[in-house]
């Protein structure tokens, strides 16, 4: 079969089955209060949050890889156009820039414009400490995992707690080797 | 010198225009966070009754706000006082935005006065669900009974309201009934107000 060439992300967006994204906020916003609930301290919520995250960024990347006909990303830049292009389109329906690079382009800062998690939400003060998206940090950093690249993902803006945008910084830790052959595949 | 610096301008919601409510999100993006909820859910409890109870505590969250934000939005800040109207909120209104569309139907129960039903062939948040045999009559629909709670319980019709599974016939799947079963209070008023 020929490759499919990389569609872009309003395609993508377009053609799948949605959701209204006000039952996706409220559904986020339960389970956040649930976690401040059962675990009291803001920093188990971030950390279970994170780990939400993870899980579904291991199993998204493949409908991610299946519907965008993206192949393999010759550097880390094109990943992070990639996440930011195709990934937040497809999946959120917003749109995602990338900017400032490092010099040995292993780090760089997602900027987010609009941001469905965070409609009707403000943060109380007993919560100040809470990343209250960080469940966007562990999917970035879990479907990153699953094509081999380690990666930390944290927040350094975030308009919930007074900044003027929702920043996330992706940072490249290792490159994992992949294993050749794959047995499965010859 | 002290004070100097950015001053950080914290946003209050309350300042923010309404959205029109028009904008979506993927289905997978639901269906994964949905499943988290409930994978969650699932290493807090040790018992079926108690994991739809939890469900059903986040679907109350969300349904006392969808009634909020929709009695703003579409009712022109007018909230439903009649049993039938509320039912018919919930059955249309709060199902159009919430799920895209009415739901497939609304009854009376024939047996008790106080039971209504609101069934829909396949439930979204039961989409991409399998229960395994040894959980039994575990149904994610609790989520929805929730919702449907949390609008009644804040317009000021207090029910208990539990998911159902029912088999249709010729169907492999089987659909989900939403049972509502108001409170005494509620049908009294209901019968003073008809007279």
């Amino acid at each position: 079969m020929a490759p499919v060439g990389p569609r872009s992300g309003d395609a993508i967006f377009s053609s799948i089955d949605r959701v209204n994204a006000e039952l996706f906020t409220l559904t986020y916003g339960a389970i956040v209060r649930q976690l401040l609930t059962d675990l009291e301290e803001v920093e188990e919520v971030n950390k279970q949050l994170d780990q939400m995250g993870y899980n579904i960024g291991i199993r998204l990347i493949d409908e991610f890889l299946a519907k965008s006909g993206v192949s393999r990303c010759v550097d880390f830049k094109e990943t992070a156009e990639m996440i930011a292009k195709v990934g937040f389109k497809m999946f959120l329906g917003v749109t995602a820039s990338v900017t400032s690079w490092d010099a040995d382009g292993t780090c760089c800062s997602i900027i987010l414009e609009d941001n469905p998690l965070v409609d009707f939400v403000e943060l109380p003060d007993t919560c100040q400490g809470l990343y209250y998206c960080n469940i966007l940090s562990g999917v970035i950093r879990g479907a990153l995992e699953m094509v081999s690249m380690k990666t930390e993902v944290t927040w350094t803006r975030d308009v919930l707690r007074g900044d003027d945008a929702y920043e996330l910084q992706v940072k490249l830790l290792k490159q994992v080797a992949e294993e050749y052959p794959y047995k499965d595949d010859e | 010198m002290i004070g100097v610096g950015k001053m950080k301008q914290y946003s209050n919601v309350l300042d923010k225009p309404l959205s029109k409510g028009k904008q979506e999100v993927s289905l997978t993006a639901f269906a994964f966070l949905f499943s988290e909820l409930v994978q969650y859910n699932q290493t807090q409890v040790d018992n079926i009754a108690e994991l739809e109870r939890r469900l059903e505590d986040a679907g109350y969250a969300v349904g006392s706000r969808v009634l909020e934000l929709l009695c703003n939005r579409e009712k022109g800040n007018r909230r439903e006082t009649r049993l039938l109207g509320i039912l018919s909120f919930v059955h249309s209104t709060v199902w159009k935005v919430l799920f895209g569309k009415v739901a497939d139907s609304l009854e009376k129960g024939t047996e008790h006065e106080d039971e209504y039903m609101i069934s829909e062939k396949e439930l979204l948040v039961n989409r991409f669900i399998s229960i395994p045999k040894d959980m039994g009559t575990f149904n994610c629909g609790a989520f929805v009974a929730g919702i449907v709670k949390g609008v009644l319980d804040n317009a000021g019709f207090p029910a208990v309201v539990t998911a159902h599974f029912v088999p249709i016939e010729g169907q492999q799947r089987p659909r989900t009934t939403i049972l509502i079963k108001f409170a005494e209070e509620v049908l009294k008023r209901e019968a003073r107000l008809s007279q």
